[in-house]
């Protein structure tokens, strides 16, 4: 299933029996146009920016990836899966507001906030998935409704709730400063500190891609965002996989909202819009098909990698910032069109 | 002997002349300086341009590189910080707006031993977050300072539109001009990086509640489109804005905003350069600890013509 939904449309049934070189096998994979342009971006920035190859600054770039890695994962099973959550960048300052809101009001442990927040995202993520499936309207349209809903929410409650903008600091509550060291701690690695999302940034892309390739529901979720209606047909339970891959995201936001949390201490209601896009961006780069079926969570993660060399390269090389949009239009476009040029070879070659 | 100093980087940069004399300035005696500025700024925010004006005026003075970044969001605005110090800069500018998301990537820098002065927001916090200095606008004295000048020009029920959201020194104006003000006062939040929204928002609340007599901004691109608004509606509300630009002088000499809460970002991006070179140079802070107010200062038709030449330069 995975394969002849994943890659070419075969011509002849029996080339799926053939043997391919390692060589083919690697141009095969979805990563591998975001791979080059990842070795050529670092090569670039590393002759262009003094300051980008020292270790400490190489561990800003890394923690800067993962915080829009992390949210990748999600966002590329998801479009695997065929579908956008366009709540996405919203949904992490709303998993934050939850735990920090909850946890002050009530004066209770952060770690308890932590859980309810997990449940609340958990759910509104599902919320998105069964919309999207009763509904039968696209997901762009469906998670659009969310992301407004959840943008007002966010200022509404927190301004309701503090009569701020922001939430109360919980700097100074119990349970901070264990949950700082799962969330927001700095772990030393030979003298330079590495952030921890960085490290659970790399677990969750192993999950992720040991679940894609390694398991009957990555099957699904290949299947499904290739043919819904033929996946349908052999019996692959649609709706429960969507949904799940929308929980998937919540739980990427989750995960992002408590970083803040604890990285910050306060929350802004207003932040994360516009975010969605930039692990869409993430996504795409890494070799995910806005139509679906296609694609790989390693790939994401190279595209966020990508995007965090770029975002953070140009102020190592001194560049000028207003600038910088424009380039990170150009990376998108240049690493689409790799990723094309190579797919299209690697079908006429097979 | 710092006034020498000054005036010889002056006469170097005026006999060379423009880019030249810039890098070749040796305003220092030693090593050129790299300072860093990192904002919550907007990208293209005419403010920002002109504090950015002042702080290049300075570094050219002074022989300094000066390196600006800016995002609005607090997180990645502290991860803009972080590399920064990953730059080895000699000094940092921040801007606290949202401070608690500057607080670790600040400790870092006092450890890496880069001295901080902040501009802008976050006066209260600047001290406690290890800066030498601030450079601002007390933005509750500021928002009162409005409150009493929208009072005297007759305005019983006012908005206050605040343009970004979540910025602590936008609310403390709105408290401010809250506090002195005689009338109601009730706040607007619009989406400041997207004009058209911002507009339709200002009208849709002229629209619907036809009492509304005076609107307050907090940034003067804002005053404009709310003058827009009023006229679209022909609604009676009279503007006023905080901060100035050369299209705001107009408007001010020609009546359609009324007056204007200047909190002169030029001397914020020029004084905290300055403060890091004469830091670095001769170990001077100014301040005695407590914020150096840059404004307000209230400009109205009375002031307006005798501004407009440096409004127009984008230095005022």
């Amino acid at each position: 299933m995975t394969q002849a939904v994943a890659g070419p449309p075969a011509a002849v049934p029996d080339e799926r029996l053939a043997r391919e070189s390692p060589l083919r096998r690697l141009l095969r994979r979805p990563e591998f146009g975001a791979l080059l342009g990842a070795v050529a971006v670092f090569v670039f920035f590393s002759l262009v920016a003094d300051a980008f190859l020292q270790a400490d600054s190489f561990s800003t770039v890394l923690y800067a990836s993962s915080t829009f890695g992390i949210m990748a994962v999600g966002v590329s099973l998801l479009m695997i899966g065929g579908e956008f959550d366009l709540s996405a960048g919203v949904m992490v300052t709303t998993a934050a507001l939850v735990a920090t809101l909850v946890s002050y009001q009530l004066t209770l442990n952060l770690w308890v906030g932590v859980a309810i927040s997990l449940v609340v995202t958990l759910a509104i993520g599902a919320l998105n998935g069964l919309l999207y499936i009763r509904t039968g309207l696209p997901s762009f349209i469906v998670t659009l409704a969310t992301f407004f809903m959840l943008a007002g929410a966010n200022l509404g409650v927190t301004k309701a709730v503090t009569g701020n903008v922001a939430s109360d600091s919980v700097r100074d509550m119990d349970g901070f400063e264990s949950a700082r060291k799962v969330f927001a701690s700095d772990v030393d690695v030979g003298g330079v500190n590495v952030k921890i999302t960085v490290f659970w940034w790399l677990l969750f892309v192993g999950i992720a891609t040991w679940i894609l390739l390694r398991t009957r529901a990555g099957n699904w979720i290949f299947a499904v965002g290739g043919a819904a209606g033929s996946a349908r047909a052999v019996g692959v339970p649609v709706a429960r996989t969507k949904i799940g891959l929308f929980m998937g995201v919540a739980f990427c936001g989750w995960f992002s909202g408590m970083h803040l949390v604890f990285a910050f201490a306060t929350v802004q209601s207003g932040e994360g819009v516009g975010n969605e896009f930039n692990y869409i961006i993430c996504a795409v780069i890494g070799g995910c098909l806005l139509t679906g079926g296609y694609g790989s969570a390693i790939g994401a993660a190279i595209g966020a990698f990508i995007f965090g060399m770029v975002n953070k390269g140009i102020v190592y090389a001194e560049w000028n910032p207003d600038w910088f949009r424009f380039f990170l239009g150009a990376m998108l476009l240049i690493a689409t069109v790799v990723n094309l040029i190579v797919r299209r070879r690697v079908e006429r070659s097979a | 002997m710092l006034a020498v100093a000054g005036m010889l980087a002056l006469g170097a940069c005026s006999s060379s002349g423009g880019k030249k004399g810039e890098e070749k300035a040796t305003g220092g005696n030693g090593p050129r300086l790299k300072i860093a500025m990192v904002t919550h700024s907007a990208p293209g925010d005419t403010f920002w341009d002109i504090v950015q004006k002042g702080a290049k005026a300075a570094a050219a003075k002074d022989n300094v590189q000066f390196l600006y970044s800016a995002d609005p969001d607090g997180g990645k605005q502290a991860q803009l910080v972080q590399t920064a110090i990953d730059q080895k800069v000699d000094g940092i500018i921040v801007t606290l707006a949202k401070p608690d998301a500057m607080k670790d990537v600040l400790a870092r820098a006092t450890a890496a031993k880069i001295p901080v002065v902040s501009i802008n927001s976050g006066a209260e916090d600047s001290a406690k977050l290890g800066a030498l200095a601030h450079f601002g606008q007390d933005e509750s004295i500021a928002g009162e300072a409005a409150g009493t000048e929208l009072a005297k020009i007759g305005v019983k029920k006012a908005l206050c539109v605040v343009h970004e959201q979540g910025n602590v020194g936008l609310e403390s104006r709105c408290a401010g001009a809250k506090k002195t003000f005689s009338g109601q006062l009730q706040n607007l939040y619009v989406q400041g990086s997207d004009m058209p929204q911002v507009k339709s928002s200002i009208t849709a609340k002229l629209q619907s509640d036809k009492g509304i007599d005076g609107i307050l901004t907090l940034g003067a691109p804002f005053a404009a489109t709310a003058v827009d608004s009023v006229k679209e509606t022909s609604s009676k509300a009279k503007v006023a804005t905080f901060d100035l630009n050369k299209d705001l002088i107009a408007s001010i000499k020609s009546g359609d905003i009324q007056f204007a809460v200047d909190q002169q970002p030029y001397l914020q991006g020029y004084e905290a350069v300055d403060e890091l070179w004469l830091y670095k140079t001769n170990g001077n802070v100014l301040g005695g600890g407590r914020p150096v107010l840059t404004g307000p200062a209230i400009v109205t038709k009375d002031n307006a013509a005798s501004l407009e030449g440096f409004a127009v330069r984008g230095t005022r």
